[in-house]
């Protein structure tokens, strides 16, 4: 009897209890309070005070949202994730790499992302975090790779500065003038690695995988066409040094040496290298073969799928990745180029030189390759890349280590 | 002779009283190793990718494949490669560690002036993350710029390519594993030697032994037990080489460098194959563990315990 009496006031208690949170619910919806939590690595280590300027800008817009960010250093961070996302703890929503970002989503680790405007950003850049047909990442900051080059070598030299209209051959050309100028002189620097390899094959006609990325192609035709000739510029022509030549220093302080005519690289390197030259330089669009392709390397943020607030997570993602006050700050502090389509907004970042030839980096974009993204992608490209390198220094030729390459991922990864 | 009861052992009572205090640390240990350790077992048993929540009911059930993970990594040739590769580390580091570190403990013990800084210097290495050694030797290793093959060349040797070449790199790696080792391994040689009774040396002078014939038949002999825990200690340490082929070569040139717990590392983490790399560490385990039970039984054979 005193048991039920007991029993009957808890209900009680306990309906007047939900009823009051619905109301709290109801009467808060529009400006509901709400604290999220985001992890990156990619401000570590200079842009903490940007993103922290960006997420006050925000802030300020949707005063409800609160972001809590965390700022892991790289190397530690997708150690740090994945074990987090394992143990149930992972952030509301997170940044993840090109390599990292197809297995997460392939683990149902990520929410599929709908519900906001994603119309101010770039499709090719959008179209990399997708997965069959879903996107399920949005691309936060944004590079691409140019042809940089020394002008008073091309000057020493007496060869034409290169055009958006190269080719590989000329580059050739142009290269061999150049070491011709001194021993320790070199005409370009393009390592035989497979972030290069992909994207040359891509010039050549060439991929990695086929179509619907079911079967490797990576003993393809055009794909040894491409290596052998990026093996050639080292071992048969020489315009490249070898790793012996180049002794162990950095291809960027062989660039800054004033002994490099040309090296494809990443337009991070604007500041060190106006820094780092004594010498004019300049970029233009990396020569192609039979296309033009160009690297494109850009990271996720995603949104974690067993987050609470996934519309909070959704908004905040896409304030950061799209919104022009974002991209401004962005542009303002030379971190990336945000991944938007407004030309306007771009413009700031057009007037700062060197190089003079500042359009390029938009020029290029018109031919990006995006990566091969499987879920087995580190994997592959670490397969891909020890072959490539036995190639590179000549202890095997570049059709056996492409015949070996596909065949180890042949037998290590499943394409399903 | 009577064996002696002994009465050093804890019995009932000690441990009941003991219990309070151990319990704290039995409980961390259970907690953080001993679980852990089990559990591993589970996963390696799974393909588990190290995302999924293996809390997740009927996880187990799903993911179970059996002994395939041991006997992909038994019967795929990458497993044997990496052996091989540790195998060369050991053979080369081990004796090479042994004489440096013997060399290190006789210098040590000569009673002359300033000897404390000269075991100040040794030492140092041993204090160094092997983060920050691993950058520096990589630098003093670069075939061209590097101070290595600059004072190799002043003797008018031309030096090899070392990190960058694959017939090099290990041995490279060795070189740098016994530099940073030998101060730790030296030191406890050191202890072994000075603990040797001087009235031995004594003796021998009497009877007209020579430095070398005391060093080969007292000085060697009596410090056998201190090599005995030098070999199990550095046998282990080697089978667990990691953090200077992560920082050096990568497993590089072409997998020259590939080893063990490097490979158990990729897997885990960077291939998103957790299952598969537990079942690795668990045969490391197995490795390591019958090693050390050979060199405990073999140590009858040649281990003199003075007294």
């Amino acid at each position: 009897m005193r048991k039920t009496r007991l029993f009957s006031l808890l209900a009680v208690v306990l309906a007047v209890a939900m009823l009051g949170s619905v109301c709290a619910f109801a009467a808060g919806e529009d400006a509901e309070e709400v604290t999220i939590t985001y992890a990156n690595f990619n401000a570590s280590g200079g842009n903490e005070e940007t993103l922290q300027k960006m997420y006050e800008a925000f802030h300020e817009e949707y005063p409800n949202i609160t972001v809590e960010i965390e700022t892991i250093a790289s190397a530690d961070y997708f150690t740090t994730m994945q074990t987090r996302v394992a143990g149930g703890t992972a952030p509301d929503c997170y940044e993840l790499n090109i390599e990292n970002f197809a297995a997460y989503a392939n683990n149902g680790a990520l929410e599929e992302i709908t519900g906001v405007d994603l119309s101010g950003l770039d499709d090719t850049a959008l179209s990399a975090f997708t997965v069959d047909g879903k996107q399920y990442g949005l691309p936060g900051n944004f590079s691409n790779v140019l042809l940089f080059y020394n002008k008073d070598l091309f000057d020493q030299a007496g060869v034409d500065y290169p055009t958006a209209d190269w080719t590989q051959d000329d580059l050739q050309a142009a290269a061999e003038a150049i070491r011709a100028l001194g021993d320790d002189i070199f005409g370009y620097y393009q390592p035989l690695t497979y972030n290069e390899f992909y994207k040359v094959a891509a010039q050549f006609g060439g991929s990695l995988l086929n179509e619907d990325k079911t079967e490797f192609t990576i003993n393809a035709p055009e794909n040894v066409a491409a290596a052998q000739m990026m093996a050639d510029r080292v071992l048969v022509s020489n315009v490249q040094p070898t790793d012996v030549q180049m002794g162990g220093i950095g291809d960027w302080d062989l660039f800054m040496s004033g002994r490099l005519g040309m090296i494809p690289t990443g337009i991070w390197a604007f500041n060190t290298f106006t820094e780092g030259c004594d010498f004019d330089w300049d970029v233009a669009v990396e020569p192609g073969q039979v296309q033009k392709a160009t690297h494109f390397f850009s990271n996720a943020c995603v949104i974690n799928a067993k987050s609470e607030h996934k519309d909070a997570a959704a908004t905040w993602i896409t304030w950061l990745t799209s919104s022009p006050k974002s991209a401004e700050i962005r542009i303002e502090a030379g971190w990336d180029l945000p991944a938007i389509k407004d030309q306007d907004t771009l413009a700031g970042y057009l007037d700062i030189t060197p190089p003079a030839n500042r359009e390029a980096v938009f020029d290029s974009l018109n031919y990006l390759v995006v990566p091969p993204v499987i879920e087995d992608y580190s994997m592959m490209s670490d397969l891909i890349g020890e072959s490539l390198s036995a190639a590179a220094s000549g202890t095997i030729t570049v059709q056996e280590a492409l015949d070996q390459a596909q065949s180890q991922c042949e037998s290590a990864i499943n394409l399903g | 002779m009577k064996r002696r009861k002994r009465n050093d052992g804890p019995g009932r009572d000690g441990l009941l009283r003991a219990s309070p205090f151990l319990l704290p640390s039995l409980i961390g240990l259970m907690i953080f190793s001993l679980l852990p350790l089990l559990i591993s077992v589970g996963i390696s048993l799974t393909d588990w990718n190290g995302l999924d929540s293996i809390g997740a009911p009927g996880f187990f059930r799903e993911h179970f494949i059996g002994l395939d993970n041991y006997r992909t990594i038994l019967t795929g040739g990458e497993f044997w490669q990496v052996l091989k590769n540790t195998g060369t580390y050991i053979v080369l580091y081990i004796p090479g560690m042994l004489v440096m570190s013997l060399m290190v403990a006789f210098l040590l013990s000569r009673e002359h002036r300033g000897v404390l800084v000269f075991r100040v210097i040794y030492y140092l290495p041993v204090l160094t993350s092997w983060v920050a050694a691993s950058l520096i030797w990589t630098t003093m290793l670069s075939p061209q710029y590097g101070a290595v093959n600059n004072i190799l060349s002043l003797f008018g040797i031309k030096g090899p390519g070392w990190l960058l070449d694959p017939k090099w790199a290990m041995p490279a790696i060795v070189l740098v594993s016994i530099w940073k080792d030998m101060g730790f391994f030296g030191l406890i040689l050191l202890s072994g030697m000075v603990d040797i009774n001087k009235s031995y040396y004594e003796a021998a002078s009497l009877d007209g032994a020579g430095a070398w014939t005391k060093f080969m038949r007292i000085t060697l002999p009596l410090m056998t037990p201190a090599i005995f825990y030098v070999l199990i200690v550095s046998l282990i340490n080697a089978f667990q080489l990691f953090p200077q082929i992560m920082i050096m070569t990568d497993g590089g040139p072409y997998g020259a460098t590939q080893v063990m717990v490097e490979r158990i590392y990729k897997y885990g983490f960077r291939y998103f194959r957790m299952g598969y790399a537990a079942a690795f560490s668990w045969i490391l385990f197995v490795i390591i563990m019958t090693c050390t039970a050979i060199q405990m039984k073999a140590q009858k054979r040649w281990v003199h315990y003075d007294s």
